[in-house]
């Protein structure tokens, strides 16, 4: 154990106050539930809206150190920077657009999962928003840097607050407080004004439900979660329930659903596979995707309804119907949307088709799975039509 | 009534003792989803895990207080999980044991002792 006293973030001392119970995650003093616990924030993150802290996250800023002024050669330019150690396409981001990418080793390997963002504002065009994960971040942060050599300053954010609002009521409660957020549609940014500041608000989230992140300075956050919580639509949801929330929604968790030697076609997230980054094959382990989307895949992360029994958690063994162990549950607990025990894990391809039949062991006990389609719990997204 | 420092509570009716987990680590828990109880004929020893309990985000075990042999288990519990934060020191019930040492009970905390234990937490 380290015996470096443990991070906090803005809203820490409001997490006590509250009578959160906290623990340690990726190194900060973070609220794992409240009073409610984890079933009952989980089922009211679902049906209203929920407020989440995730302000121990890495967000930073990449930004050119000679920017031209020319606002489409500013973007591409810092573009050029980071789209090496990356599998997206940055450049294509439209003004104002988000985008899920895989930071990549050079055997494809997955280094991390992050969020990329555009800025809307003419005099941001050579920056980018980059927001990593927090047990990844310092990592992260250094090789970022490293790719971005001479060209470009990575200035670190990850001082201000990150807050999460997400559920159905999302929409209504954040902008009842900040009338910019009525405009977005998923995966788009903004820049608004909160208190005389200009904040960073997307609609974006990691639950499955329509939502924003806002990112903030610390003053400004704390009156920010104090506000948002005075609307009674609105409660603080802990880790608990933002980890059952983001395995119902079949998103996978760096660390335990994603690390180094699975890359994205195994891990099912070629989509992250930007079109033109493919088809260039420029990205670290463009060959190894290559091979993989033409048939040579070893293993599929798949979802899983384990249908009697315990909960399979991190760890436990999958077989196939003949009892060989086929891999392993890399997330599993209980859905409390559906009231039964889901999972995710890797197997082999044969068996990732939905509707395979597994057995998951459970304290030495077999116990009947079945592969099924993700996410488990409809998406529900805020997507403009066309 | 007598209590463990691992938060079980037991209850001895003549030579047949009832085991459940008490207020304290059931409010510690959370919401239980899922339970799994011993086969009743099972015999147990003081410090063994005889029993699961299962809340969204993790499964702790539930050690038996006492040695003894599984008499009879609360068989509506595995359907009703949510009992056990409810009731726990009543309803919420694990097992009844036929004791094979009645005196392992002697080392056991009664309410005031581990009341006092929980203040120390």
């Amino acid at each position: 154990m380290s015996d470096s006293p443990l991070k906090t973030t803005p809203l820490t001392d409001a997490h006590r106050a509250a009578g959160a119970r906290m623990v340690e995650f990726g190194g900060y003093d973070m609220p794992v539930q409240y009073a409610d616990g984890v079933l009952k924030e989980h089922l009211w993150t679902r049906s209203h809206c929920g407020l989440f802290d995730v302000s121990h996250m890495g967000p930073s800023f990449l930004r050119l150190k000679a920017p031209s002024g020319d606002a489409k050669a500013d973007h591409a330019a810092v573009c050029a920077l980071l789209e090496p150690i990356v599998c997206g396409d940055l450049r294509g981001l439209r003004r104002g657009q988000l985008r899920y990418t895989l930071l990549l080793n050079q055997h494809g390997g997955i280094i991390d999962d992050l969020m990329v963002g555009r800025p809307v504002l003419d005099d941001r065009q050579g920056m980018l928003q980059i927001i990593v994960n927090a047990g990844t971040k310092e990592g992260d942060f250094s090789r970022i840097a490293a790719a971005a050599g001479d060209g470009a300053e990575l200035i670190r954010a990850d001082d201000r607050g990150l807050i999460a609002v997400q559920g159905p009521e999302a929409a209504a409660v954040t902008a009842a407080i900040i009338p910019e957020a009525a405009d977005l549609s998923f995966m788009t940014l903004t820049p608004a004004e909160y208190e005389g500041e200009r904040i960073v608000i997307s609609r974006s989230g990691y639950t499955g439900e329509d939502g924003y992140e806002i990112l903030i300075r610390p003053d400004n956050a704390r009156k920010l979660w104090a506000r948002l919580l005075e609307d009674e639509r609105t409660r603080p949801i802990g880790l608990g329930a933002r980890d059952s929330l983001r395995l119902e929604a079949g998103l996978p968790l760096y660390g335990h659903d994603l690390d180094e030697t699975i890359s994205p076609v195994e891990a099912n997230l070629e989509f992250a596979l930007s079109k033109r980054r493919r088809e260039a094959g420029d990205f670290p382990g463009a060959a190894r995707a290559q091979g993989e989307l033409a048939g040579k895949l070893n293993r599929r992360r798949v979802g899983l309804r384990v249908l009697e029994g315990a909960p399979a958690r991190e760890g436990a063994e999958l077989v196939d119907p003949k009892g060989v162990v086929v891999g392993r549950v890399t997330s599993g607990g209980f859905s409390p949307s559906l009231g039964a025990p889901i999972a995710m894990g890797y197997v082999p391809p044969a068996l990732a088709e939905p509707g395979a039949a597994l057995g998951v062991i459970v304290r030495g006990k077999r116990q009947a799975a079945e592969v099924t389609a993700m996410p488990f719990v409809p998406h529900r997204y805020h997507r403009k039509s066309a | 009534m007598r209590f463990t420092k691992d938060h079980e509570w037991v209850d001895a009716d003549g030579d047949v003792a009832t085991l459940g987990i008490t207020a304290y680590a059931a409010e510690q828990l959370g919401d239980v989803v899922f339970i799994e109880l011993p086969s009743v004929g099972k015999t147990l020893k003081a410090g063994d895990a005889f029993a699961v309990v299962e809340s969204v985000k993790a499964a702790s075990d539930v050690y038996a207080p006492i040695s003894g042999e599984v008499v009879e288990v609360n068989a509506e519990l595995p359907d009703a999980p949510e009992t056990v934060n409810a009731m726990p020191e009543k309803d919420g019930w694990f097992a009844k044991v036929k004791l094979s040492n009645p005196a392992e009970l002697d080392a056991l905390m009664d309410r005031a002792a581990y009341e006092q234990f929980l203040s120390t937490l």
